[in-house]
């Protein structure tokens, strides 16, 4: 076991030191010194901030970015008339998402040529609506939004209607434009929000 | 025992920690604060000691990956020998730690302790309170399960309403476009690393301050905290009137403290782990997500608020809420501790229990929902049906076809987004049940484009006829003045 003494060694005082200490001129120094330490750090903080603040702000992008155009299958899985449940797998998305990558959304076919594609989210907070096709409704579960079959809303605290995706037929293919979750800073499409019983998407036939 | 006091010695010698220690233990306190009120911020401190230890057991098996993350949670419940009873712990010990944190600052608060010189101590309290809500938030993330993947929707839909950086908002809050993989990355290094290490910091410092500014003297009325005299004060009666910390309270602690301990483990050993609910599948939408037990009052009063106010009071009500928390001790730094004395304070604190207490047993049974399965789950109760007409019965089963259960009850079954209707026709009349399924109003949806005339009419004539026995039929007054008076030409009035 090493033996320290008690006591605390006196520091040996260099000739002159104690004379140094006392110097304006080198405590002036000594204390510029160590603001140019000061000053070398913050420059360097920022310097490694700056990569930092880009890193961490990557997934922000610009409305719409996320966006391309994903197919539904076949068109003639969608009965006109009727509204049923499609699945797409989200065009962004990593190997390590597993069933997160998937997205489901209600496609209504009004006839043979025209579709309204409607986001699973409720436009109030998210959770997924219902389909009822015996009152022609959609029902939210969390918080009690109802919306029409045109994805009006009906009732509830939803502000406005159903999230609406902008879809195209091409080859036989139903495709939407879809690739984030929608929000009221976010919504599906770049397309204008389901009001007044009117349909919202009546321009973006492929 | 000579080679232990060698051992002390031979560490002491080169920590030196005998002396600080030494005054922290025995430092005066006031003979009246060895109360059983004051065991609370020592039971938060162990409990948030268990949440780091059970914590770090679970991260040792738990995959933080979209794909495998509620898979690892399942093996961890089903295959791993007592993995239950850790995340039991640990799910417990996140319940008893909100609860407890919330009766700390509940008595702190009635006990007037945030007054001067302690208002940095609430003022870090308050922030250890939020981080507190922010571990409970995100380790309902990391039970990532069908909760978890619609809470987080709830979340982003929260941010996609702020305005100007709402979209760049919701992305990050996501980690990308949809919540997914990098979601529950970020959320576990959150969960993880950033608050609780935030969190010992914000605990180490909250706690030398109590040890340097001593602890709150029991209020007394009469006794007023004034700023030029308030320490003289305190440090004669600690002095005079006090005995050293250890053992005279802390005792008091050590067996709070235990008893919280052995209560999360039995709640953890009969009650066993939260979830996780079903798989994170977003394409199975048969669910009714709800959050965690804390977080029940906010999903009351996101079902109660107006459309129009909503965006509003989420983005301004809980930041006035923190900054009158954070400006209480400035506004009331000084004067009265006492509750005898402070009816405003305490009147308050009763509002707020009560107001919680009211938003949370309701969120339990969420009456604004419509019940998704009532009108196949929940017949049309018999009596209902008993001796009615062919067109009665068919209006029944056009309630029920047509999910009116969904929203509203009968024979106490079904939804209670709407108002009950077993005594609807003492409240309205036929006209008034035509005009309000065709056309809805007061928050029902209009049936006028889903319903055919003789579904309305045999949807009508059932509803005409619930109402308990021997209460009128309601009735249109002017209806009955026009039949008793027949109309007559021109003005007839005196």
């Amino acid at each position: 076991m090493t033996q320290i003494p008690d006591q605390t060694p006196t520091q040996p005082i260099a000739p002159g030191e104690h004379q140094n200490n006392d110097d304006p001129r080198i405590v002036s120094r000594r204390w510029m010194l160590l603001k140019l330490g000061v000053l070398l750090n913050a420059s360097v903080a920022v310097a490694v901030a700056i990569p930092v603040v880009r890193y961490l702000l990557a997934p922000a992008r610009r409305r719409g970015a996320y966006n391309a155009w994903v197919s539904l299958g076949s068109v003639d899985q969608f009965p006109a008339g009727e509204t049923r449940l499609a699945t797409y797998k989200n065009p962004f998305n990593q190997s390590w998402d597993g069933d997160t990558a998937q997205t489901a959304c209600w496609v209504r076919r009004i006839d043979t040529t025209t579709f309204q594609v409607f986001a699973i989210n409720c436009a109030h907070l998210g959770c997924p609506v219902r389909w009822f096709p015996q009152s022609a409704l959609f029902m939210c579960p969390c918080h009690g939004g109802v919306y029409y079959s045109d994805g009006s809303r009906a009732s509830g605290p939803p502000e406005r209607g159903l999230f609406e995706y902008s879809y195209k037929v091409v080859e036989n293919q139903l495709q939407i434009s879809a690739g984030e979750t929608p929000t009221l800073a976010t919504p599906a499409s770049n397309s204008l929000p389901v009001l007044n019983n009117k349909r919202g998407c009546g321009s973006c036939t492929g | 025992m000579h080679w232990v006091k060698q051992i002390y010695n031979w560490l002491e010698l080169r920590l030196q920690l005998e002396a600080p220690v030494k005054d922290a233990a025995l430092h005066p306190v006031p003979r009246n604060t060895a109360s059983w009120w004051y065991v609370f911020g020592s039971a938060a401190f162990t409990l948030l000691l268990l949440q780091i230890v059970t914590g770090i057991l679970l991260a040792i098996v738990y995959v933080a990956s979209a794909r495998d993350a509620w898979n690892s949670l399942n093996m961890l419940n089903h295959e791993l020998p007592l993995g239950w009873f850790l995340r039991a712990m640990h799910g417990w010990g996140s319940n008893f730690m909100v609860a407890v944190v919330l009766i700390h600052m509940a008595q702190v608060f009635l006990f007037g302790a945030y007054k001067f010189p302690r208002e940095l101590t609430w003022i870090l309290g308050v922030f250890l309170l939020l981080m507190t809500l922010g571990m409970a938030f995100t380790g309902q993330v990391l039970r990532f399960d069908q909760d978890a993947y619609w809470g987080l929707g709830i979340g982003v839909s929260i941010a996609g309403r702020v305005p100007f950086i709402g979209g760049p908002l919701v992305h990050l809050v996501m980690g990308g476009p949809i919540i997914a993989g990098a979601t529950l990355t970020r959320f576990f290094a959150i969960h993880v690393f950033v608050i609780p290490g935030a969190m010992l910091v914000f605990v180490a410092l909250h706690v030398w301050m109590v040890l340097k500014l001593g602890i709150n003297e029991w209020p007394m009325p009469g006794r007023p905290v004034r700023r030029s005299t308030y320490i003289a004060d305190y440090h004669k009666l600690a002095h005079e009137d006090g005995f050293p910390f250890i053992p005279a309270a802390f005792w008091k602690d050590l067996i709070f403290s235990a008893a919280v301990l052995a209560a999360v483990a039995v709640c953890a050993a009969v009650f066993g782990p939260y979830g996780p609910t079903g798989q994170p599948d977003p394409t199975i939408i048969q669910t009714s997500p709800k959050p965690d037990f804390f977080f029940l009052w906010m999903f009351a009063i996101l079902s109660y608020l107006p459309p129009s106010l909503e965006t509003p009071f989420i983005l301004t009500v809980p930041i006035l809420g923190i900054a009158v928390l954070l400006a209480l001790p400035f506004y009331a730094g000084e004067g009265e501790k006492s509750w005898h004395r402070r009816p405003v304070a305490v009147l308050v604190l009763v509002t707020v229990a009560v107001a919680w207490g009211v938003f949370t047993h309701l969120a339990t049974f969420t009456p604004w929902s419509p019940v998704m399965n009532a009108w196949s789950g929940d017949p049309t109760p018999p009596k209902f049906v008993h001796n009615a007409s062919p067109l009665e019965r068919q209006g029944a089963i056009v309630f029920q076809a047509k999910q009116c259960r969904n929203c509203h009850m009968l024979g106490g079954l079904g939804g209670q987004r709407g108002p009950a209707l077993d005594d609807v026709a003492t409240r309205l009349t036929e006209d008034q049940l035509i005009r309000q399924v065709l056309q809805g109003g007061g928050n029902m949806p209009a049936y006028g484009k889903n319903l055919s005339p003789p579904q309305v009419t045999a949807l009508v004539r059932f509803l005409d006829t619930l109402r308990p026995p021997h209460q009128p039929q309601a009735t249109d007054a002017s209806r009955a003045a026009a039949q008793l008076t027949p109309p007559t030409t021109g003005a007839a009035k005196p």
